[in-house]
């Protein structure tokens, strides 16, 4: 059967694909331009029998999300940088608390009011650090219409699987842009249902310091327990204990990082016999193919890597392909100035030059400016 | 079909964005692969504004314009601003009567009465980004006429279906005769 082809604004993509993933909750705050992603969850959660509630401003818009999870209910909200700053201090409780939500952030100029208008990659760092203390984050970064669709769909799987939230890091092309998207049948794409404890609810410890995971019971559903962002003991209530600080800190990152691979999703462009090669997310990783394709076409060896999770940050990806390959250089185009580049430096461990290529103009990179650049190290 | 860049630019308000996500939405259904980008900024306000649609038989990497294959330019403004980036050998179509200088290169230059024929002939002229369409179209041939009527009457206000493909009709005619 021929599927279903659309032609459809990315904004509106990262609504049905959070449908499609079963979400039936979306608490926002309006913010160009990430608002159609508001709009079209208004028109489409009530006719699947969801709820959609503006709140008062992004603070309560996270909070509503978290209460939402807690009340068992898959949840979402969008926002823009602005936005993504206000709700970093309930982005934290969720990861401490072990709450899944999905966030997007449709990239702007910042820092503050910054850009409304203005596209831009500059908020990679803010997911990872944006909120205080060690902690572990889950961010995708979808560069198409169709992906912005199914990388929402993985963000709830990632979120449901690892009870944690998941920020969908995209930009303003990608979510102004219309462009074809082929509707995904229901069954087609995996969709992860949040398990459900089984012990007795006199029984359940909701943050069990001992295992990886424990099933997050909805409120109401008859396992009463407490939920405090304060660091708390695998009953849930709060502990001023150094030991076990040290060691739900490090269960809440190492059970991210060890599962790495099923978390970390790259594609690998022409990097078989490739000498030089792009490190690029997003509306960047667009013009990136297109250089690479150009520098294929003048003979030169140049591949892609494009990382659809930048975190965890996919350093395995990195360090496999400097190992095997002979790396000449690597470019890194970024719309920021230098915020991916540090952190490709740190993989490459001086095993080859790294070369950032950085805009602030609003517009996407230009292939030919990034062709340039791979020019020089061949 | 290899990439097809085009830019269609006027003044804020004549319609160029829609336009161009028509066209795509028409080339998507015709089967093809499409991106439309629009611009922000001082250029939403009157200025000179642009909505730009990539579309190709291969995938789209770069989704923006880079040098335009067909350029519209309803505006003087529009013009001077965007011919620079016009291909050598490429199509360019001015409106004949709001772009009294009209541009000189490298490309194929259509002067047309656009604006005049939308309002005059087809009675409307808001509808000067559909008899654009209709133009382009006909001169570069790049979906199935009854694709894009398809697309452009998907897409309209309800109640305005016929005065949209008369709107078409009209373009296609202008680009007939150019071409003659």
């Amino acid at each position: 059967m021929a599927k279903k082809v659309e032609f459809m604004m990315g904004n509106h993509a990262v609504a049905e694909g959070a449908l499609y993933a079963g979400c039936r909750f979306f608490g926002g705050y309006p913010i160009t331009p990430s608002t159609e992603v508001a709009e079209r969850m208004a028109e489409r959660l009530p006719q699947v029998g969801g709820r959609f509630i503006q709140m008062e401003d992004e603070i309560a818009a996270m909070a509503s999300v978290i209460g939402a999870s807690i009340g068992g209910v898959k949840a979402l909200t969008a926002t823009s940088g602005p936005g993504l700053s206000l709700k970093q201090e309930n982005l934290g409780y969720a990861m401490l608390c072990e709450i899944p939500v999905v966030a997007v952030d449709v990239m702007r100029g910042g820092p503050s009011t910054g850009m409304p208008t203005g596209p831009s990659q500059s908020d990679i760092m803010c997911a990872k650090w944006g909120t205080h203390g060690d902690h572990p984050v889950i961010a995708v970064t979808p560069a198409s219409v169709q992906e912005q669709f199914e990388e929402t769909v993985r963000a709830f799987n990632l979120a449901e699987k690892y009870r944690c939230p998941v920020i969908v890091l995209t930009d303003a092309i990608i979510g102004q842009m219309m462009e074809q998207i082929e509707i995904p049948e229901p069954g087609e794409l995996e969709v992860i249902e949040r398990p459900k404890p089984t012990c007795k609810p006199e029984e359940y410890l909701p943050f069990d310091l001992d295992k990886d995971f424990v099933p997050l019971a909805a409120f109401g559903s008859g396992y009463r327990y407490h939920i405090t962002g304060l660091h708390h003991n695998s009953d849930g209530f709060p502990t001023n204990d150094p030991v076990l600080h040290t060691k739900n800190t490090k269960r809440l990152i190492e059970r991210i990082n060890k599962n790495y691979d099923d978390i970390v999703k790259v594609e690998e462009f022409m990097i078989d016999d490739a000498e030089v090669l792009v490190f690029a997310i997003g509306v960047t990783a667009r013009s990136a193919k297109h250089a690479v394709v150009e520098a294929r076409n003048a003979g030169i060896k140049a591949g892609l890597i494009r990382p659809l999770t930048i975190w965890p940050f996919p350093e395995k990806h990195l360090d496999k392909i400097l190992s095997k390959n002979k790396i000449k250089g690597i470019v890194v185009p970024e719309m920021n100035l230098g915020q991916m580049t540090l952190e490709v430096q740190r993989v490459a461990r001086g095993r080859c030059e790294v070369e950032g290529l950085y805009s602030l103009m609003l517009d996407p990179i230009l292939p030919a400016e990034i062709l340039e650049k791979i020019r020089r190290f061949v | 079909m290899a990439r097809i860049d085009i830019r269609l630019g006027g003044s804020g308000g004549q319609g160029t964005i829609t336009a161009a996500a028509i066209l795509g939405y028409a080339a998507v259904y015709a089967g093809k692969k499409a991106v439309q980008t629009k611009s922000y900024g001082p250029e939403a306000r009157g200025g000179a504004a642009r909505g730009e649609v990539v579309i190709s038989d291969e995938d789209i990497n770069y989704v923006k314009v880079l040098k335009s294959d067909i350029l519209v330019a309803l505006t003087q403004e529009a013009c001077d601003k965007f011919v620079v980036d016009a291909k050598e050998g490429s199509i360019v179509i001015v409106d004949d009567f709001l772009v009294k200088n009209k541009p000189q290169g490298n490309f194929k230059l259509y002067s047309l009465p656009i604006i005049k024929t939308a309002a005059e002939d087809v009675g409307k002229s808001m509808v000067a980004n559909i008899v654009t369409l209709g133009v382009v179209n006909e001169l570069a041939n790049l979906i199935d006429y009854e694709k894009l009527e398809k697309g452009v009457l998907s897409k309209v206000p309800k109640g305005t279906e016929e005065l949209n493909k008369k709107a078409l009709q009209a373009g296609i005619e202008l680009a007939r005769k150019a071409k003659k």
